[in-house]
């Protein structure tokens, strides 16, 4: 019975397992992957022959196990940046990421000074 | 002293603002894969055309240069190019690899009859899902590699007469 157990447990495991590998969203991809031949839609809008030569890779990364990271990583070495929608932060970039964060905590400070001015007076 | 911060933050914010619309207005925004110039090209595995195996990396390594061309019947600017293989076809430094791609067989073997053959092998990609390890999104491309499998240059489009002047003193030096 224990052994039965283990065996039920064992392959419950496995079936998880199997399940998060499959649990990515592939349209949630394809919908951050840009049309290289029709630039105004993403691979999930696009019928071009390129967006389904595309879909059928992601796929079968998927279905290899790949994570979500690895296939971005992937189409961005054959096909640069320009494919993501969202580009990973890099030293190339970077600024646009940091801008509204620094431009919003330096208006922050800007108007906490200006109040402090004011109450002072 | 709060003003003058204030101020240089300002202007530093609108400099910086100038500076984007700048560069960006002045980039090419029309996309290529230029960017995989210099690259090694590294886990090929393309199904050959007619025998039963498979082209590797190994294959390409044996020669001085290799062109590889990705085309198909159907594809209009792929008949432009046609003759311009031919004639590279004739160079004694390169090798010409064709990827027939998303192409049905007996199609691809008319279209090599009735024009010529200018490829010394001949591989099929019939979903298109190995010309993608390459950067490719459209036919036809070509890709100029060296022995070290390295791309020298990448053609976007059918090869023009500028460009076979360019692979020739290439695998000619």
């Amino acid at each position: 019975m224990r052994i039965k157990i283990i065996i039920f447990f064992i392959i419950l495991n496995f079936n998880i397992v199997d399940a998060e590998t499959f649990s990515i969203d592939s349209n949630k991809i394809f919908k951050n992957l840009r049309c290289l031949i029709c630039q105004g839609q993403s691979i999930a809008d696009s019928n071009s022959g390129f967006a389904q030569t595309i879909k059928l890779v992601v796929k079968d990364q998927i279905r290899d196990g790949k994570s979500e990271k690895e296939i971005y990583d992937f189409l961005i070495e054959k096909y640069g940046e320009w494919i993501v929608y969202k580009p990973p932060l890099n030293k190339v970039n970077f600024l646009l990421w940091l801008l509204p964060y620094l431009v919003f905590v330096t208006g922050g400070a800007i108007i906490f000074l200006l109040l402090k001015k004011r109450y002072n007076r | 002293m709060q003003k003058k911060i204030i101020k240089i933050f300002i202007l530093l914010l609108f400099v910086f603002v100038i500076g984007v619309f700048f560069i960006s207005l002045n980039k090419n925004s029309i996309y290529d894969t230029q960017g995989l110039v210099g690259q090694k090209i590294t886990e090929i595995r393309l199904d050959h055309f007619s025998k039963n195996k498979t082209i590797t990396e190994e294959d390409l390594s044996k020669n001085n240069f290799t062109l590889i061309n990705f085309w198909a019947s159907w594809c209009g600017p792929c008949r432009d190019e046609h003759p311009i293989l031919l004639r590279l076809n004739k160079e004694k430094n390169l090798q010409l690899l064709g990827v027939n791609v998303k192409d049905k067989k007996n199609h691809a073997l008319e279209f090599l009859n009735d024009l010529g053959d200018p490829y010394d092998e001949l591989a099929q990609d019939e979903l298109g899902k190995h010309s993608v390890d390459f950067g490719i999104y459209g036919v036809p491309e070509s890709i100029l590699i060296n022995k070290d499998l390295i791309i020298i240059k990448k053609f976007i489009g059918p090869i023009s007469n500028n460009d076979y002047e360019y692979i020739k003193n290439i695998v000619r030096k």
